[in-house]
């Protein structure tokens, strides 16, 4: 299993390498460069925002084109020189009603989690490893659901071209960790805002599992865009989920307390 | 009759609601004004949670369930009286009242009715507590004041560590059903770890099964035979702390308690009518605990483990002893390229007093595998083992769990005992091995 994993990494570190092998050196280094200044600079336009919660609303619907619904209240806080926290409180399905889950999510090692089951009262530390898993049911894998932190990727710029009526730079990433599903991703975001609004995911087979599409920016604080529509669609099983945010509100009262084993045990 | 129904401690739960009502009108003043959700449900009555403008509190919130549930026994009674069909009806809610201040209230009562065994018929007062929270610099309190219940610990064979609520052992045999708990729950939160204080005013007794019920000895645990140690009987003061803390992949707790054992020692007695019946003793114990778990990748290695002073042995012998469970779980996720996860369970529960001990855990393996299939039903399927190390006394055990629709989920649990010594504490129970199949509802 890990020796496949492994050999499936390998090969997918060979394939850029390959296509590399047609440019210069200098060329790729360039490439690499411009995705990773890319990537900072979208950062750089989040930086800032303290904390924000929204209410989401995922609609998971099959190959038959059956419909199943997920609500969710995100709350997450930024962090200094680290990944973000973020904690989901779940509203439906109504078995799941009170289970929250707690991230705290890093730059340079794996994220800590813990998830609160209000049956037992429990607050269970688990296991960060399962990155590629489904977020409940939903075509979104965990490592979808808390935002792509710069580092745990590496950049390679492709292309820039019209995407709609802006003009959308093309980068693909790959990511670092080895228990991510993916092998690479492809990522278009605007010129003038660095918004995203497509991402193609590549498994570790290299086939394309998946696209994700982003639409109804809007703007907080006259500053902060975010989208309120991201549709993933999996291609190799025909199902798809569609996450709608609403009620995004920036620098709220949340202190930091709530972000930890304790403020979990209190969430409603 | 009326306390068949409301449950062996009547009197706690009567104590509950009257708590309750008072409680309310502290929190709150008006009472009445708890009436407000019609504007609620116009926000966002699907998702259960609303904000309501010009009402007295911030947010309302309500949810619950309804369950019905038959068992099956295979095999005949194993003592006078003891049904082999029964079915269950539950019923759970949750009403959360937040004011515009940021204190809360909670109540979650709970009701069961069972066709077989009026004990096993009862209510029960899950949660009835007001929260306040507040800061001290960089740190946060925490006060619940009623009735509430708290976990403590970390493996998943037995909580040794989880003292504070008591169990209700007609709910479910493995002990993890549990009782609401009057209490004063001081949580002090910092950056150098979590401190909590508890002081617990009221003790429960132990819920057990009636006549016709399975699952229990012989004799029939009369709770009005119960003594108790401390002269104060069920009004002794009983006090609990815990120091947590997560330092990178550890985390750790350190708990102390002093006070009335939640687990009573049965003694045989004779009743007003000539019959024999176990009147249960409740000791003054004292027990040290620590709960730690170190999550390594898809690794978790858990330890608990107690000190406990004051607790009568089988034998009817105060006997000081130290008992732990040794264990971890590791995990296969998406395995064969499915959605499917595998989680591995391994536990080793050891308890000092050996055939003296008067928990099942004398000496045992647990061996469990959980199965996640990560659909959109949410299907799980629990499988485990529990398997004397000295005897072959067996517990086997499947639980699955599987949503039907948004609303309706379905559970079906086996469990089978096997080989079970005469030595066991188990034995009397051999044979009621049982198939549970349920169906619940939630709103």
């Amino acid at each position: 299993m890990t020796l496949n994993r492994r050999i499936l990494y390998g090969l997918a570190a060979i394939v850029p390498i390959a296509i590399a092998l047609d440019t210069p050196a200098s060329e790729l280094a360039e490439a690499e460069q411009k995705g990773l200044d890319i990537a900072l600079e979208a950062r750089a336009k989040k930086v800032g925002f303290e904390n924000f919660t929204a209410s989401q609303v995922m609609v998971l619907r099959n190959k038959q084109g059956r419909e199943s619904r997920r609500a969710l209240r995100v709350k997450v806080m930024e962090v200094e020189a680290d990944g973000d926290r973020s904690l989901f409180v779940f509203d439906e399905p109504r078995d799941v009603q009170g289970t929250a889950f707690l991230i705290h999510g890093h730059t340079d090692k794996a994220d800590d989690q813990w998830l609160y089951l209000p049956a037992l009262k429990r607050v269970k530390r688990i296991s960060s490893a399962n990155r590629s898993g489904s977020f409940m049911g939903s075509e979104f894998a965990y490592e979808d659901m808390s935002p792509p932190e710069v580092e745990r990727f590496t950049y390679r710029y492709l292309r820039e071209e019209p995407c709609g009526e802006l003009t959308c730079t093309v980068v693909e990433r790959f990511p670092v960790d080895d228990k991510s599903g993916y092998s690479r991703q492809v990522v278009w975001q605007d010129t003038a805002e660095l918004r995203l609004w497509k991402v193609e995911y590549y498994d570790r087979k290299n086939a394309h599992l998946k696209t994700l599409t982003i639409d109804g920016y809007e703007r907080y604080l006259d500053r902060y865009w975010q989208a309120s529509n991201m549709n993933m669609v999996n291609h190799l099983t025909g199902k798809s989920t569609v996450l709608t945010w609403a009620d995004y509100q920036f620098q709220t009262d949340l202190a930091a307390m709530e972000f930890t084993q304790t403020g979990l045990r209190r969430v409603r | 009759m009326a306390r068949d129904i409301v449950g062996v401690d009547g009197q706690a739960v009567a104590l509950g609601w009257r708590g309750l009502a008072l409680l309310l009108s502290l929190t709150f003043g008006d009472v009445s004004a708890a009436s407000t959700p019609e504007s609620c449900r116009a926000v966002d009555a699907e998702a259960g949670t609303c904000a309501t403008p010009g009402s007295a509190f911030a947010r309302v919130e309500f949810s619950g369930s309804l369950g019905v549930e038959a068992r099956y026994f295979p095999r005949s009674p194993g003592h006078p009286g003891q049904g082999s069909q029964p079915s269950s009806l539950t019923a759970k809610s949750s009403l959360y009242l937040e004011s515009p201040a940021g204190w809360s209230f909670t109540l979650s009562p709970f009701f069961r009715f069972d066709s077989e065994d009026p004990r096993r018929t009862h209510a029960d007062v899950h949660e009835a507590y007001a929260l306040f929270v507040g800061f001290v610099g960089e740190a946060q309190w925490e006060l619940r004041v009623g009735l509430d219940r708290v976990f403590w610990g970390v493996v998943e064979s037995n909580n040794l560590v989880d003292i504070v609520n008591q169990v209700d052992l007609v709910e479910h045999p493995d002990e993890k059903s549990k009782l609401g708990q009057f209490m004063g729950h001081l949580t002090y939160a910092a950056p150098w770890g979590v401190v909590e204080l508890l002081g617990m005013p009221y003790h429960r007794q132990r819920t057990f099964p009636g006549r016709s019920g399975r699952l229990r000895f012989p004799w029939l645990v009369d709770a009005d035979l119960a003594t108790y140690e401390s002269s104060a009987e069920e009004r002794h003061v009983d006090v609990a702390a815990r120091y947590s803390h997560t330092i990178g992949a550890l985390d750790f707790g350190i708990s102390a308690f002093d006070g009335t054992s939640r687990e009573p020692f049965l003694i045989p007695a004779f009743r007003a009518g000539g019959d024999i019946a176990l009147a249960p003793h409740y000791g003054h114990i004292r027990q040290l605990g620590v709960d730690s778990q170190l999550t390594l990748g898809a690794w978790l290695l858990k330890l608990e483990a107690i000190h406990r002073t004051g607790m009568l042995n089988r034998l009817g012998r105060q006997e000081p002893y130290s008992s732990f469970v040794l264990g971890g779980e590791y995990s296969f996720y998406s395995v064969f390229g499915s959605a499917l996860d595998i989680t591995v369970l391994t536990e080793w529960c050891y308890d000092e007093r050996g055939t003296q001990s008067t928990t099942k855990f004398e000496n045992d393996i647990f061996l469990g595998a959980r199965l996640a299939f990560n659909d959109v039903q949410g299907t799980e399927l629990l499988v485990s083992t529990l398997q004397g190390a000295d005897h072959d006394s067996r517990v086997f055990s499947v639980e699955l769990n599987r949503r039907l629709a948004d609303r309706w989920s379905l559970r079906i649990e086996a469990i089978a005992l096997r080989e079970l010594d005469a030595t066991d504490i188990l034995y009397e129970t051999r044979r009621d091995s049982f198939l549970e199949v349920g169906i619940v509802y939630s709103f």
